[in-house]
């Protein structure tokens, strides 16, 4: 199975890792590569964030209803750190786990992570900056896996 | 025979699974895993698991919220 992970919010990093975790233990050869906003998922140290902003489909729950986020108060300043909040509040709450902890067990099992060097290059990170494991490659490194992979995702 | 037991209470997807991966190294081929869980996703998730792996869910029972996986370690 292979993964192209792009996006890089507290939200968004989950399917990739819980994805390439399970699919790993059921014993299937997984591959992750890293571009655009997903690269910073390899950072050693994560601060994930996310936003209400233009999410309509947001909605937390909170007094037995779900309550939506509207744009002209998601756009105030702390608003992020709050919604961010609430999230990991919630996350704690439910069993779920952080994705430090998912990203620890897809290292363990070996799933291979593919960094993207276009990118690395475009907002200049350094493979100092990353977790030990990932490699550098570029398109063509991903082509070749997809060809052999049953599964090819783009998250 | 040691009882291998492994506690998932509390635990949401994907941790029950991947916590039964990693345990079921520990158990002797032919020996069976009995897994606790609270998860409702986790049943449909060790029978498609089990599924997959070609190791045998031998039972699952339900005791108040918990859910009881009984798994022989095969492949």
């Amino acid at each position: 199975m292979s993964i192209i992970v792009t996006k890089g919010t507290l939200d968004w990093a989950y399917p990739p890792f819980i994805l390439s975790t399970t699919a790993a233990a059921m014993g299937l050869n997984v591959t992750m590569f890293f571009t655009f906003y997903g690269l910073p998922l390899l950072k050693k140290e994560l601060d994930l964030e996310l936003t209400a902003l233009g999410n309509p489909a947001m909605k937390m729950p909170m007094a037995g209803m779900h309550m939506p986020m509207p744009n002209m108060m998601g756009m105030l300043p702390g608003m992020d750190a709050v919604c961010t909040k609430m999230m990991k509040n919630m996350i704690n709450k439910k069993g779920v786990a952080s994705i430090e902890e998912l990203r620890e067990a897809a290292v363990m099992s070996d799933v291979r992570m593919i960094a993207c060097q276009m990118t690395m290059d475009l907002f200049e990170y350094k493979m100092d900056d990353m977790i030990e494991g990932p490699e550098i490659g570029g398109a063509a490194t991903y082509i070749e896996v997809a060809t052999q992979s049953g599964i090819n995702l783009y998250i | 025979m040691t009882k291998h037991v492994l506690d998932a209470k509390g635990m949401n997807c994907p941790m029950p699974i991947l916590h039964a991966k990693k345990k079921l190294k520990d158990v002797p081929t032919g020996e069976i895993l009995e897994i606790e869980a609270t998860d409702p996703g986790s049943v449909a998730d060790f029978e498609a698991f089990c599924r997959q792996t070609g190791n045998e869910l031998v039972e699952h029972t339900m005791d108040g919220d918990v859910y009881l996986f009984k798994i022989k370690h095969v492949g």
